[in-house]
């Protein structure tokens, strides 16, 4: 395996893109708290009418740590796909920061590390939005929920680690959709968000038990109904070997790149 | 390689090759503490690359570079650490200030925002921008932005200053502007490495300079020493338009002692390389053609010679 260049200097890089984010916040602030509403009230409350779910559960109460893992997920996969890509080929802000002692590693790093925040945020929004409904809904039930915000830096890192991986080995920002579609969009339907897996064939579960989603969400319920367990560390192992796999990946693709 | 104090960059056969191009091919070269040092070339004959090399962004393929007596290969956060960056392409960050622009990337380097700030200000006077704080970086004309690239490579007090074609772009008023003050800036000691296509500038600002072209080095020296070398003192220019070139060429026969002729399109020139056009030859010459034009040579005079007229891309 190669040698990382990495120093604290990704962490400048970090600091640069909150910097651009401060000014443009109010500008990005609608989709991650909107979308999860509507679709809380559009699947949750509409569509969960017709549900029957195992138990006392609500509809509503089961897709919840489902959003948790998604749209922070959309998060990562955003800021390190256009977003990354337009800090790189359109707005040249790569370019200036390698001359400087930020190495390429570091500038990845950076990267990646602030589309773990920007999981992080977003779950926070999702759950400030989860505990106003709480005292009609019952949507948190464990004081563990709070773990749900440093468990999304990890998938965060994942995600972001993943989208990176392919940003780097694009020619055109329009091939970024081709990740979301055939990558993304399966892990949001597909990954126990919205439907149990355990009603499905075996094939389907062991399928889905690859996706790095399925894992994100087991957690995440475990921290919002409670429930957690040790099963859950091989959870959380996954997503680590998934992360730190991925992060090579993301290291190598993005060297290949842009050191020429 | 042993480089002494006074050489900041030291380059013996530096070369970059890429899948099926050449694009620096064995070219030594120096650069001198305190000078001005440019690159000249056509585009594409190996001026980016090489910058992309010596500051530390683009590996050799072969041969050896120093750059503040530090190797490439194996310095490179400390190289980038003590030289300031240029680029040919605006790269400042669009959503950001002028000022936080310059403490970005300040941050970079590592540098306590107390002293990024007076740096900021102090680069921010020197380049009259001072007014322009609050700015956005697309609220800019093109020529601002290019000072604001200046101030921002000088934020960690450079030992060398790297500019790739500093004025491409700019109108003439902006670009008198940055030269201005790139000779302030050589004034107070810093050296620079430019790199242009623009002969004009070369001769403002350089004191000594290389012609690179098709990836290789083809002549070096001071402006003044290239000029006379490959040019002579004057030049004679005769436009032919309708007439034919060859029969104006055929007149000249015989008058031209001591001239080096050459003939681009419609034009015929004669270098004086060995001795000077006197008056009475030029009048003898005047009706040879629709204009005929007795001038200085230039330093663009030796790099069109040197690098021929036709165009490479």
């Amino acid at each position: 395996m190669i040698a990382t260049d990495v120093s604290h200097r990704s962490f400048h890089v970090w600091q640069r893109n909150r910097d651009v984010f401060l000014h443009l916040w109010k500008a990005e602030l609608s989709w991650p708290i909107v979308e999860p509403v509507l679709i809380m009230i559009g699947l949750g409350l509409g569509l969960g009418t017709f549900v029957e779910l195992d138990g006392e559960q609500d509809y509503l109460q089961f897709i919840t740590p489902g959003l948790l893992a998604v749209f922070p997920m959309f998060a990562a996969v955003s800021e390190c796909g256009w977003g990354s890509y337009s800090r790189m080929e359109m707005q040249h802000t790569f370019d200036a920061i390698v001359a400087t002692p930020v190495s390429v590693d570091d500038i990845i790093t950076g990267e990646i590390i602030w589309a773990a925040s920007r999981a992080m945020l977003n779950t926070f929004y999702i759950l400030l939005v989860a505990l106003v409904l709480t005292p009609f809904y019952d949507l948190v039930e464990s004081p563990l929920f709070w773990a749900c915000l440093p468990f999304a830096f990890v998938h965060g890192f994942m995600f972001g680690s993943m989208s990176l991986g392919y940003t780097a080995n694009v020619r055109a920002m329009s091939q970024l959709m081709y990740f979301f579609s055939l990558i993304v969009m399966p892990m949001f339907y597909l990954g126990g968000v919205f439907f149990p897996l355990d009603d499905l064939s075996e094939g389907f579960q062991i399928a889905a038990w690859f996706l790095p989603i399925t894992h994100v969400v087991n957690i995440n319920r475990a921290l919002v109904s409670g429930g957690l367990d040790w099963a859950h560390i091989i959870d959380l192992a996954w997503i680590l070997v998934v992360g730190a796999v991925l992060f090579r990946f993301a290291l190598w693709s993005m060297r290949r790149r842009l050191i020429n | 390689m042993a480089t002494t104090a006074n050489q900041v960059v030291v380059g013996r056969a530096v070369t970059k090759r890429y899948k099926d191009l050449v694009a620096v091919d064995h070219i030594d070269f120096e650069v001198r503490q305190g000078e001005c040092f440019g690159i000249l070339g056509p585009n594409g004959a190996g001026k980016t690359t090489t910058i992309r090399m010596i500051t530390c962004v683009s590996p050799l393929t072969e041969g050896e570079l120093h750059v503040v007596g530090l190797d490439v290969n194996k310095c490179q956060r400390e190289i980038k650490s003590r030289i300031g960056v240029v680029p040919q392409d605006d790269n400042l960050d669009p959503d950001l200030t002028v000022l936080e622009n310059l403490l970005v990337y300040a941050r970079y380097f590592d540098i306590p925002p107390e002293i990024a700030e007076e740096r900021a200000w102090d680069g921010l006077r020197l380049f009259h921008l001072e007014e322009k704080v609050k700015e956005t970086i697309n609220h800019l004309s093109g020529g601002l932005k290019r000072r604001l690239t200046i101030v921002r490579a000088l934020i960690n007090d450079p030992e060398l200053l790297v500019l790739d074609e500093p004025t491409t772009g700019l109108d003439p008023q902006a670009r008198h502007l940055v030269w201005q003050k790139l000779r302030q800036l050589k004034q107070r000691g810093i050296t620079m490495l430019l790199t242009t296509h623009y002969m004009e500038e070369a001769a403002r600002l350089c004191d000594r300079l290389l012609i690179i072209d098709q990836a290789k080095i083809i002549a070096e020296g001071r402006p003044s020493d290239l000029i006379e070398q490959h040019a002579g003192h004057e030049v004679v220019e005769i436009r032919t338009d309708n007439a034919d070139p060859e029969e104006v060429k055929k007149r000249l026969r015989g008058r031209t002692n001591g001239y080096e002729l050459e003939q681009h399109e419609d034009t015929i020139y004669l270098f004086g390389v060995d001795g000077s056009v006197s008056e009475t030859d030029y009048e003898d010459l005047s009706e040879l053609g629709s204009e005929v034009l007795l001038r200085r040579a230039s330093l663009e005079d030796v790099f069109l010679r040197l690098t021929g007229r036709g165009l490479t891309e």
